[in-house]
């Protein structure tokens, strides 16, 4: 049995080692090309949005490379992704695929589902092993999440983007072929120190909350590298939607520690009472909570005709006058050219900047004598 | 005398501007782009310093427009911005209390919205073009009329036809359908831009509150047909400043002299000789480093490379810099 899954951004680091972990042999899908949208959007329903698509052209891929199972989360609600694996089962079958799919549901109400359901991907491990798999699994979804976050906070702060860049790309490298606790910790701690010993520049930095659909906020070729765009462009970027939160509140119910689901939630109570499906609630909650704690905009970001994102939008447009903060949305699809991305990205961000820098100083010069 | 330059390479056209140590207008040129923008701006730039026989100096340089980085890559640019600060620079600058900005370009549109002369919202047209200049100009040619006569002929109608905004492809099958019908010519431009206003209030300015003082801008604001069909839509009174074709321009220039100014340095401005003497050409070749295979393009002043970019991963971008591009495949 040679297993693969679906990219999403870096957590394939983590599910990369899970797998291993419970002894499959693992074929990860190949990084996300040109190539690999151009055979999702040939093989995809127009209208699916861009997870679909890109989850079509990694099988694709992946199968190619010898992979015989897939494994895919399933889901419920009223987003379309509940659906999407038995969709992209069939377009694989009608291709002529011949391979295996293994569906994992977010459990209703018992944890102790999704744990059976991981138990039945790997008959011949014991236990303890595939306890040992899970939480090895997640130390690396940790560190990959603490080198994120890292890179948020020093490429907008650093002279050198580039090293910048460099030293979070090997360190994600470094995570990914680790093989022990010990080892990954070696590797955060060499990241951040490289990290320290670039220059600053000292300039102001701009705060932006990046928040929406989940996919589209992880996967990076699914946003043109907002992130690095951002943070070229100065800006600090917090994201709304980390993996291992998004574990916590949905599929454990929070028993990991610490959550912040029902506050944002209740953040959301006055613009959106009810939970529309996807990350709608998060977005219009989280967009709140950002403009309180003093974020200086938001950026919400989606796939084209992504429902949930389009109710939580028009919501948006009260939230961005009642709680005073600019906020832009942006739809990514396969044909979004960057330029028109970058320019309203730097609008953006230039637009923050001036605000919070002149407000109110400014002497007009004289133009037209 | 000493001046900043401003320049706006668009899709559409490429406008140059002078401005002073006080900020006056001191010359303008509004060139066509034709899809060359190189060529534009080694005539922009040629124009702009002939004539008159003053003797000027360029202390700064600011470049704007979707050319923007090709254009700091010829002149030296000290400050490369987007068009949506630019053009809200200048309008602030000229109309201190402007609240609301309508800008129309060849192929895109924006509203841009100020406070106290500080934008605190924009949207910019995504989808469809039907709100734009290119959109009048093909439509003006089919009914054979010069875009420049558009907006007078217009003017003229009073009874204007009822054309459909939505999609640019409905919009001229329904113009067609207008014209056969026998409908007057100046009710047909009338009605169409009745209907590029429908679809700008719909498409870009949908969910913003438009306040007075509102200004319009960009190369469509020459057309008085149009500035009537806002006005008659918002029930407000529509300000087109004078110079309305080169007001990205003239923002890139204002951005240039108050950057140069604050931070007290030289000019990077790369001098006449580098823009009129080189030989420019660009070169585009697909990348083999991955599977991406990235479009990369090079422009080249006689024969030394000045500028990559088009690649997702910046290893050409970057690579100028480094000197080291012994790793870089071509195919």
């Amino acid at each position: 049995m040679k297993v693969t899954f679906p990219a999403m951004g870096n957590t394939r680091i983590a599910i990369k080692a899970l797998l291993e972990g419970l002894r499959l042999e693992v074929i990860p899908p190949p990084p996300i090309t040109k190539k690999t949208i151009e055979l999702g959007v040939k093989y995809s329903p127009e209208f699916a949005c861009m997870p679909l698509k890109i989850n079509v052209g990694n099988f694709i891929e992946a199968i190619e490379k010898g992979a015989d199972t897939i494994v895919m989360a399933g889901g419920w609600g009223p987003c379309r992704f509940g659906y999407y694996a038995q969709v992209e089962r069939e377009i694989l079958k009608d291709l002529g695929y011949d391979f295996k799919m293994v569906i994992l549901e977010a459990p209703d109400f018992k944890l102790s589902e999704l744990f059976t359901q991981i138990r039945d991907l790997a008959e011949n491990v014991s236990f303890l092993e595939a306890l040992k798999a899970v939480k090895f699994a997640w130390d690396k979804l940790k560190a990959v999440e603490v080198m994120e976050k890292d890179l948020e906070y020093y490429l907008p702060r650093v002279k050198e983007k580039d090293k910048a860049e460099s030293i979070y790309d090997y360190a994600l490298e470094s995570i990914d072929k680790a093989y022990s606790k010990k080892k990954i910790d070696n590797i955060l701690a060499e990241a951040r120190n490289a990290f320290c010993n670039l220059d600053f520049h000292g300039e102001n930095i701009l705060k932006i909350g990046l928040l929406g659909e989940i996919y589209t906020i992880l996967e990076p070729a699914a946003n043109y590298d907002i992130v690095r765009h951002l943070g070229r462009l100065n800006a600090e970027v917090c994201r709304a939607v980390y993996t291992s939160s998004w574990i916590n509140d949905h599929l454990l119910g929070g028993i990991l520690g610490k959550s912040n689901h029902k506050h944002i939630v209740q953040c959301a109570h006055a613009y959106l009472g009810s939970w529309v499906g996807g990350h709608g609630q998060e977005t219009v909650g989280c967009a709140v909570d950002f403009a309180r704690r003093g974020y200086d905009g938001i950026i919400q970001i989606g796939p084209l005709t992504c429902m949930p994102e389009i109710v939580a939008q028009s919501v948006l447009n009260r939230v961005k006058g009642e709680e005073n903060i600019p906020c832009i949305t942006l739809y990514f699809d396969e044909h979004a050219g960057t330029a028109g991305i970058s320019t309203r990205l730097e609008a953006f961000v230039d637009m923050l900047g001036r605000k919070k820098e002149r407000e109110g100083t400014k002497v007009p010069v004289e133009i037209f004598g | 005398m000493i001046c900043y330059l401003g320049v706006d390479i668009g899709s559409v056209s490429s406008n140059f501007v002078l401005i002073d140590q006080t900020g006056k207008l001191k010359k303008k040129v509004y060139i066509r782009t034709q899809g060359n923008p190189v060529k534009a701006i080694k005539e922009g730039y040629l124009m702009l310093k002939e004539g008159e026989g003053i003797e000027f100096e360029i202390r700064g340089v600011g470049t704007t427009g979707s050319g923007r980085h090709l254009a700091s890559i010829l002149l030296g640019a000290d400050v490369v911005k987007n068009e949506i600060t630019a053009h809200a620079v200048a309008a602030s600058c000229l109309y201190p209390e402007v609240k609301t900005i309508i800008e129309i370009g060849g192929q895109d549109s924006k509203i841009i919205i100020l406070d106290r002369g500080i934008v605190t919202d924009f949207a910019m047209n995504t989808v469809c073009a039907a709100g734009t200049g290119s959109f009048l100009d093909q439509q003006a040619a089919r009914l054979n009329i010069p875009i420049e006569e558009f907006g007078r002929k217009a003017v003229l109608s009073s009874q204007p036809v009822r054309i459909a905004g939505r999609c640019g492809v409905f919009a001229e099958s329904d113009m067609i359908h207008k014209q056969q019908m026998g409908y007057p010519v100046e009710d047909i431009l009338m009605g169409l831009c009745e209907a590029l206003v429908r679809n700008y209030m719909n498409n870009v300015a949908k969910g913003k509150r438009i306040e007075e003082l509102v200004v319009f801008q960009g190369g469509v604001a020459a057309n008085i047909g149009l500035r009537k069909a806002f006005e008659n839509f918002l029930e407000m009174k529509i300000n087109v400043p004078e110079h309305y074709n080169v007001m990205g321009a003239i923002g890139a220039a204002v951005l240039a002299k108050e950057y140069i100014e604050q931070k007290r340095i030289k000019t990077a401005f790369k001098g006449e000789e580098f823009i009129l003497e080189g030989e420019f050409v660009s070169k585009s070749f697909e990348c083999g480093g991955c599977p991406n295979l990235c479009e990369v393009v090079c422009i080249k002043r006689d024969d030394k490379p000045l500028a990559y970019w088009g690649d997702r991963c910046r290893r050409w971008e970057t690579s100028l810099n480094k000197g080291d591009r012994r790793n870089l495949k071509v195919v």
